[in-house]
């Protein structure tokens, strides 16, 4: 135990040294957060700290002082007191009068935080395991947010990067100075939002919405997590949102949604073409082990009772349609999600050619994007 | 001896007490669902609407605008196409107001499915009244087809002032897999006439 | 402890004929064996949820996935958590009630006997149950000890139905303890025992018992409920059928609130016993200590949404419950301050189990003050499901009820082996528990501000010092655990004997008995002035 727990430690001295000259610097407090609310937060939960401390230091204070001068080794001699009515009501009294002067500044701060009226945008949140969705109301824009870093960091294989594990392929982008609403909800189960600089933690409840809303007052790069268990993945599904000043987010908008257009067209050159299959395959395995491997494993073994492999699996071997219907539209009451909504039709077809072809799975199938299309018709 | 058979008298009363209060508490815990539904209707707690069809409204205010947003999704995996006509309204309170949810069953069988709405903020949900509403009823569709879903409601004329803003979401379950075979088919030959 | 205790006017066993060996343990009725299995047996599962403990710390020791895979990570904080609630902090408090109430209140033994001997019985395989689960294919239990549906409904495994049926036995038992404790105490109590006249940790069990009464039946029913819905196509959880998920939430804090008092209140009646004996002098407010009890009690009832203020709660229960849990801290308070006042102007000696009651009093108002920081709702939404809420938990559970176990155990192993402990090893174990318990949980209260989540098998780079720490902490704080069993076993072996007394200053019936107390003591009832 002795020697392996050295070994560890080792390492991580040497991490931790990389870690504190890269990330921000060490926290031992809540931050303060870039946001009116995160500020008043920041504020109660220093005040509240600040009360617990003083009555901390008397209580102990009177009890060391006990401890050390009314000890029998002393010739101390006890006293014969046992009640006194007086003193009673006093220590009753007084933590009532402090948790009283406590509760204004509180609600004040609830009923601000709770006002979600008059917003200037809304962002659809929608969770799912083991990632998030945003989704403009008033845009044409949605899209998923992954967690970009990669499984070789995760395993330890290479080095961390400075914001490892908190880190995503395309973060939400909101303007600074405008109220934006947070309308929260989940596809699965219960995840919840949490990014601490703008001191927002809401639950996404399958079913249900939930509201928040934040106006940050500095543009920047605002990091958070998954903070309800939601799961095998649920210590990686980050959430990272930028603040961009006004302009610049219009900019950023009129971009993504000219991109997303044109996107569409492409897909839509892509069903006349065909890929050849070993840039299919070389695809479907970086696609694959970006969104498949998680679960069904790099080696496409599964892990037994949780996730059915697919080495050698009847879905992998048999019926092409079926194959395509499951990675296409997911498959109800499992974790197997509906990933026609979340990648290109590119892809999906590189998975599906992949899956059938990888690991000894030798069927020769080539799978085209035009195939994947008849079972995602108006996508 | 006669002191012990007391004793022993009121032990085994006491003991009946306390397992009739561990019954009692065990019902209680079911009990929490419905004194829960209650409580949520009271205090919009969970941004659930009524389940009912609510009357016309009689007096419209046109002094007061609120703003009333749609959102339309499927849970999961559902491979169904779901999407309001509009996604915002301006609506004065008491007025009444129509509009569709379009559906399509995008999935290679037949499929039923239930809407379950949901309004935020929860407080406003007391105050949205559904005359009409598909999430009243499971909704069968076969596969490859799509419908309109209608959805007549106002917003009641005693909502409270802050509320100027109000989110109503539909959730689309699949539920085909939770109801019976006959009455699977009896949704659908219903659906047909 | 041993039969050869005996009395001469202990007839009873031999009509019966004593069984020997393992029946004898299996069969028995005596309180005082029922309470020695219940500690052992709540010993074991210390040491087995702790070992799950040691691989939650092992695997957080540095970034980076690299002993165990998330899943298991999962299950391993899900049965650690169900362990340490159902198998090692309430069998514990059982065990003292059983050795204790009876002869604090000067009756014979429990009052349902054979009820007694079923409700411990049942729990090895309520347990064994559990850790089964662990071995079937997919793994055990993976929803963390809360088991929020959906993830323990539609999204768990089949071990959830081996979990469910095992916390019904748990439950099942707790409520069988809990009345027989009630009953005992209403019936057995000796003439001129009052109810204003019980020890206190008499009293706290009592009120324990009442609480015990009310939610375990409540947990049973959110099982039930999460079992149908899984297997049976009910939608209690389940918003497709007209369920809230949500919901669960609510019923399974409704029992989860109270179940925190469940496990702390005997603790507060174990340090009330402990600090006036090595005071000498009398425990400071009796009466408004018993009030405070009840009141706590009571409050806890209406405070069960404080663990889900992220839910979406309209801002009037916000409001509500966030003043109903601040209003807690008052009578906990008046708690606190009673014990200094007891010890203030005493004449204090040192012994182990008063070191470990002074150490409960410090450490358990740091719980408490991380409560009362968690009470503030705006502050709640950056503290919740974090380390914070975990060193909060930890405080008030370990450094609270673990503490004040070891420290009832110290206080009373002399009674129940009629041997002193060899103090010199049990100070070690003190010293040691104490240094290692703040260095495994009080960084937490760091990582947690800076923003680690609970719950997670990996972390950002930030949090890395600090977990390396609290591991450290971890791994020293359960090794000297072991230190706990080689002084029991000790002193069950032998050691300096024990007067009927034991300590100077111990006031109550149950020190007018020899040291060890025979196995069947105040067949007739003692008086009491």
């Amino acid at each position: 135990m002795a020697t392996k727990q050295l070994s560890w430690l080792i390492p991580a001295i040497v991490l931790s040294g990389n870690a504190s000259a890269n990330a921000d610097e060490m926290r031992l407090n809540m931050t303060k957060g870039v946001t009116d609310i995160s500020a008043s937060v920041y504020n109660l939960h220093m005040i509240i700290f600040y009360i617990c401390c003083v009555i901390g230091i008397v209580v102990f204070g009177i009890m060391f002082w006990s401890i050390i001068h009314h000890r029998k080794s002393k010739g101390a001699k006890p006293a014969n007191f046992h009640e006194s009515t007086k003193v009673e009501i006093l220590w009753t009294a007084i933590p009532f009068v402090i948790l009283i002067a406590m509760a204004f500044p509180a609600t004040k701060t609830l009923i601000e935080m709770e006002d979600t009226t008059d917003a200037d945008l809304t962002v659809q949140v929608t969770g799912s395991q083991w990632k998030w969705h945003y989704k403009y109301f008033e845009h044409d824009l949605d899209y998923y947010s992954l967690l970009a870093t990669p499984q070789s960091e995760i395993k330890n294989k290479i080095a961390k990067s400075a914001n490892y594990l908190l880190e995503v392929d395309r973060p939400l982008v909101i303007p600074t100075g405008q109220k934006v609403r947070f309308l929260i909800t989940s596809d699965d189960v219960i995840h919840s939002w949490w990014v601490p600089e703008f001191a927002i933690k809401k639950d996404a409840n399958p079913g249900f919405i939930n509201e928040a809303w934040t106006r940050v007052n500095e543009p920047g790069i605002y990091r958070g997590q998954c903070a309800e268990l939601c799961g095998k993945d649920h210590g990686f599904m980050p959430i990272v949102v930028i603040a961009k000043e006004p302009a610049e987010f219009d900019k950023w908008m009129a971009e993504k949604v000219e991109i997303a257009k044109k996107f569409k067209e492409e897909e839509q050159k892509l069903l006349a073409m065909n890929m050849p299959m070993e840039e299919l395959m070389a695809l479907g395995e970086k696609v694959y082990n970006a969104n498949c491997a998680a679960c069904h494993q790099q080696n496409g073994q599964g892990i037994p009772g949780v996730f059915p492999g697919l080495k050698d699996s009847a879905i992998a071997l048999g019926d092409v349609k079926e194959h395509i219907d499951i990675v296409v539209n997911g498959k109800a009451g499992t974790a197997m999600q509906a990933f026609g909504k979340q990648l290109a039709l590119k892809d999906l077809a590189a998975i599906v050619t992949y899956e059938r072809n990888a690991w000894g799975n030798n069927t020769g199938d080539v799978v085209q994007a035009a195939a994947i299309n008849e079972f995602l018709v108006d996508k | 001896m006669k002191d012990e058979q007391k004793t022993q008298q009121a032990t085994n009363k006491l003991v009946k007490k306390l397992v009739v209060t561990v019954f009692l508490m065990f019902g209680f815990g079911f009990a929490l669902i419905p004194l829960y539904d209650i409580f949520c209707d009271i205090t919009g707690l969970n941004g659930k609407t009524s389940e009912v069809a609510a009357s016309q409204s009689s007096f419209v205010d046109k002094t007061r605008t609120i703003s009333v947003e749609f959102i339309a999704r499927t849970q999961g995996n559902l491979p169904w196409i779901f999407k309001p006509e509009v996604k915002k309204m301006n609506v004065h309170p008491g007025e009444m107001h129509q509009l569709n949810f379009i559906v399509k069953n995008n999935s290679v069988s037949n499929m039923v499915v239930q809407a379950v709405p949901s309004v935020s903020p929860g407080i406003a949900a007391a105050y949205f009244n559904k005359i009409e509403c598909f999430c009243f009823n499971q909704q069968p569709l076969e596969r490859g087809t799509s419908a309109d879903l209608g959805l007549q409601f106002y917003i009641d004329k005693d909502i409270p002032a802050e509320y100027s803003t109000v989110t109503l979401a539909y959730t689309l379950f699949d539920i085909s897999e939770n109801i019976e075979q006959d009455e699977f088919i009896k949704l659908f030959a219903a659906n047909k006439n | 402890m041993s039969t050869k205790n005996l009395n001469a006017d202990n007839h009873v066993e031999e009509h019966h004929g004593a069984p020997s060996g393992i029946m004898r343990w299996l069969l028995t009725t005596n309180h005082k064996d029922i309470g020695s299995l219940y500690l052992l047996f709540s010993l074991l599962m210390f040491f087995i949820g702790g070992a799950m403990a040691m691989v939650i710390r092992a695997e957080l020791f540095q970034p980076g996935l690299q002993i165990v895979e998330p899943d298991f990570f999962n299950q391993m904080t899900t049965v650690h958590g169900l362990i340490m609630v159902f198998g090692a902090v309430m069998p514990a408090f059982v065990g003292l009630a059983n050795w204790m109430v009876p002869m604090m209140i000067g009756a014979p033994d429990m009052a349902l006997p054979r009820m007694n001997n079923w409700s411990f019985w049942i729990l090895p395989f309520a347990f064994l149950i559990l850790l089964m689960s662990l071995f079937m294919e997919g793994g055990g239990p993976n929803f963390g000890w809360t088991f929020y549906a959906p993830l323990s409904t539609t999204y768990s495994n089949d071990s959830t139905a081996l979990f469910v049926f095992s916390v019904h036995i748990m439950g099942i038992s707790s409520i069988m303890g809990a009345i027989n404790v009630i009953v005992t105490i209403f019936n057995l109590r000796a003439p001129g025992m009052t109810f204003m006249k019980m020890p206190l940790f008499v009293w706290t069990w009592l009120i324990t018992a009442f609480l015990l009464i009310a939610v375990m039946p409540v947990l049973a029913g959110a099982v039930t409920m999460v079992l149908t819905d899984k297997y049976f196509a009910t939608s209690f959880f389940n918003a497709a059928g007209g369920g809230d998920p949500v919901m669960f939430q609510h019923i399974f804090w409704f029992f989860g609130h109270p179940e925190v008092y469940i496990m702390i209140l005997p603790a507060f009646g174990i340090i009330s016993q402990i600090v006036p004996t090595f005071s000498r002098k009398k425990l400071f407010g009796y009466s408004s200590m018993v009030y405070a009890t009840a009141s706590i009690a009571l409050l806890s009832f209406l405070v069960w949404a404080h663990h889900m203020f992220t839910t979406g709660m309209p801002l009037a229960g916000e409001l509500f419950f966030m003043y109903c849990t601040m209003l807690i801290s008052v009578p906990t308070g008046v708690k606190i301050f009673n014990w200094v006042a007891t010890m203030w102007r005493g004449s204090l000696t040192f012994e182990v189990p008063m070191m470990f009651s002074i150490a409960f009093i410090v450490l358990f108002t740091i719980g408490g003050f991380s409560g009362l920081m968690l009470a503030i709702t705006p502050a709640d939404f950056q503290y919740h499901d974090t380390y914070f809420v975990v060193a909060h938990f930890h405080y008030v559970l370990v450094t609270g009820a673990i503490f004040s176990i070891m420290a009832g155990a110290y206080y009373w192993l002399p009674k129940w082996t009629g041997n002193m402990f060899d103090e010199k090893l049990a100070k070690t174990h003190f010293w040691l528990s104490l240094v290692s318990v703040n260095v495994l949980f009080f960084p937490m209260h760091f990582v947690g501000l800076a923003g680690m989540p609970r719950r997670i098998p990996d972390y950002a780079l930030q949090f890395a010092d600090f977990n390396a720490v609290i591991s450290i902490g971890g791994f020293a704080f359960g090794l000297s655990q072991l230190l706990f069993v080689a002084v029991v076993y000790k002193c069950i072996k032998g050691g300096e004997k024990a007067t009927a007394q034991v300590w100077e200053g111990a006031e109550g019936l149950e020190w007018e008995v020899p040291s060890p107390a025979p196995y069947h003591t105040f067949e007739t009832p003692p008086t009491i002035k």
